[in-house]
């Protein structure tokens, strides 16, 4: 019925094109940074709970702990073992006097705990010896663009030399820096000399202990906080979700996209429908009800709706697909919980423009269809 | 001319009933006042005839066919329909009474302009649960056998004024039903076009299972009646064989 008026045709899959690739790209855009947050602590797959200062709210925000913190976690029973973990910005200085910041990420020295695990270069077994670091591939490609991977390229930390001795590859992370693994001792070193370094205590709960009782138990016997692998990268997510004002950002543009998706198609069925009314009333006169028309209608929007959702998945596919080398977008993807809930609002936007504009129809008087 | 070929007798007042009007009323309201614009209609309209309604502008002749097909409700008397009573039906039961019984004819075609000519004449198959597909087709048969062979799959504004009002004669005709109505048929097209409409009309009315009633302001199309009712002021005047009526008023 609106095929035969192409400006109202195309303006329809056009309203409901722009309301998908808006709310499937921002959606996606938001869930996958979401999972960067979480994606650090995941990586960590070794270890069932992070113990940290209590006032810690977020992966990204670091309050330093004692010393004995580790050996008061060690002691609590149910541990299999507790290892300290550095995390913290640092600043390196290349041989040619440029300064790049860095992610520094000191694990314990025996057994690597938190270290990246998908090596592509050098051993990583070099951490335990003095002054080596390893890099992850996209930051080695943003510190030194154009040049090949390679191991042994050699950078300064506050004045200590360390030679990049292995590449891995990493989940980005919420900070796009470059990180540099180091072993906890190293970081240590090269650190400014603060009372207390010690950014977490990683935890392994023994063979049969639960790792929701083993929390409570660390919290009560050392007061920190501790936390498990999934609670700590929820905490994290709430944290960006109630804390910062990403989520109002991204809100206001997918709701800006729903709004005027609904604007676009509510309008122009409205139109049609007002432009229609005689031959909508002819219709209703020759025993056509209510209900058929409602059909009638609805299948035609339902191939508009289809085209206009197609288009749109569509181009949110091919922005992630020519992104996807992108640093700064890196690990983003389309998520098929995204399409489908985008299905889902775009068929309520249709039926909720179609019902607005056919309640005309509905109350029509068939008689009108005489008047003159 | 159709009106030659015809084989019934002009005064076939004896062809059976298809409509039996009894002191029909209709009030509107306008404002706080009851604006009585039908008086005591009482009429019968025949089978196998074409009945034309005609009178001034404003008499009620719009308002009257608007009840005779059961889409306007009147304010008191009887109607008898094809042996139903029109009075006693629900509002849901006369949608599908229109939809069995009545094809209707406007003035303005009224053809949906996104629907091919066959799409739209399918219409009221399609309101009968007739697949688009089933629907279209027969409104082809409908449709070449009114001399519209060729413009099937055309969308109504590729069409001219007298062609759009086939299609809506087809539409009216598809579903055979036993009652056309039409209001002014020929009030948008020129003389030539007109007549040529109206034949079409008069040889649908020549069936016996056929009431044509048609409301005309246009006097040059009388001859194709069979008969005229008068009216005037919202009364019936005149209850006329067409001939007598063309003669004193054509
Ligand atoms: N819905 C309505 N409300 C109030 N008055 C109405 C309504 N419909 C019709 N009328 C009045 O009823 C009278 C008869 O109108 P109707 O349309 O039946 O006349 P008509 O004979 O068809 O006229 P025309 O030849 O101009 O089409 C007119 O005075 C008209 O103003
Ligand atoms: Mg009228």
């Amino acid at each position: 019925m609106l095929m035969g008026d192409r400006a109202k045709y195309f303006g329809l899959i056009f309203g409901v094109t722009f309301a998908t690739l808006l709310m499937t790209q921002q959606v996606s855009i938001f869930i996958s940074l979401m999972a960067r947050t979480a994606s650090a602590i995941y990586a960590v797959d070794e270890a069932d709970i992070w113990v940290m200062d209590p006032r810690v709210r977020y992966l990204e925000e670091v309050e330093p702990l004692r010393d004995v913190e580790l050996g008061n976690v060690r002691s609590v029973a149910g541990v299999e073992w507790a290892v300290p973990f550095y995390k913290g910005l640092a600043t390196i200085r290349m041989p040619d006097g440029v300064t790049q910041q860095v992610q520094l990420i000191g694990v314990d020295d025996v057994t690597m705990v938190g270290r990246c695990p998908e090596m592509v270069m050098g051993d990583p077994m070099a951490l335990q010896r003095p002054q080596q670091a390893m890099m992850d591939v996209n930051g080695f490609l943003f510190t030194w663009p154009g040049e090949p991977l390679q191991v042994g390229k050699q950078v300064e930390l506050n004045d200590n030399r360390l030679t990049i001795s292995a590449l891995c590859e990493v989940m980005p992370t919420f900070f796009t820096f470059p990180i540099l693994y180091v072993s906890y001792n190293t970081a240590m070193e090269v650190t400014p000399p603060t009372r207390n370094k010690m950014s977490f205590v990683l935890v392994k709960a023994a063979d049969g202990v639960s790792v929701a009782e083993l929390t409570e138990r660390i919290t009560a016997q050392t007061g920190l906080q501790a936390l498990s692998q999934h609670d700590f990268a929820w905490r994290s997510i709430n944290y960006i979700l109630e804390r910062t004002g990403i989520p109002i950002n991204f809100g206001i543009t997918i709701i800006l996209g729903v709004l005027i998706g609904l604007a676009i198609t509510a309008q122009t069925f409205y139109i049609f429908v007002v432009e229609n009314l005689k031959q909508f009333a002819a219709l209703k006169a020759i025993g056509v009800t209510n209900l058929q028309l409602l059909r009638m209608v609805l299948a035609q929007a339902a191939i508009v709706g289809l085209s206009g959702y197609g288009l749109g998945v569509g181009l949110t596919a091919v922005f992630f697909t020519v992104t996807a080398d992108a640093p700064a977008l890196k690990g983003f993807q389309m998520y098929w919980q995204v399409v489908v809930g985008t299905a889902g609002v775009m068929t309520l936007i249709v039926v909720i423009s179609i019902l607005f504009s056919l309640r005309r129809v509905f109350k029509l008087d068939p008689a009108m269809v005489f008047r003159g | 001319m159709a009106k030659q070929s015809k084989v019934l007798p002009v005064t076939a007042s004896t062809n059976p009933v298809a409509i039996q009007v009894r002191k029909v009323v209709k009030d509107f309201a306008v404002g706080n006042e009851h604006l009585r614009v039908l008086h005591d209609i009482t009429a019968d309209i025949r089978m196998g005839e074409l009945t034309m309604l005609v009178g001034p502008s404003g008499c009620g002749k719009t308002t009257l066919i608007s009840i005779l097909s059961g889409i306007l409700s009147s304010s008191g008397g009887e109607i008898t329909i094809f042996g139903e009573s029109l009075i006693a039906m629900k509002d849901s039961a006369k949608v599908l009474f229109r939809r069995e019984n009545i094809g209707f004819i406007f003035q303005q075609y009224n053809l949906l302009p996104a629907l091919t000519a066959a799409e739209n004449a399918a219409m009221p198959l399609v309101a009968a649960g007739m697949t688009l597909e089933a629907a279209t087709e027969k409104a082809r048969e409908v449709l070449r056998r009114i001399g519209m062979e060729g413009q099937t799959e055309k969308l109504p504004r590729m069409l001219s004024g007298g062609q759009q009002q086939r299609v809506a004669i087809a539409r009216a005709l598809v579903h055979n039903p036993r009652l056309i109505v039409c209001d002014e048929p020929t009030a948008a097209l020129d003389a030539k076009t007109g007549r040529q409409v109206m034949e079409i009309l008069r040889e649908i009315a020549n069936d016996t299972n056929r009431c044509v009633l048609v409301v005309t302001h246009d006097n040059r199309i009388y001859s194709f009646a069979d008969r005229i009712l008068a009216m005037s002021d919202g009364r019936i005047v005149g209850d006329h064989a067409a001939e007598d009526y063309v003669h004193d008023h054509g």
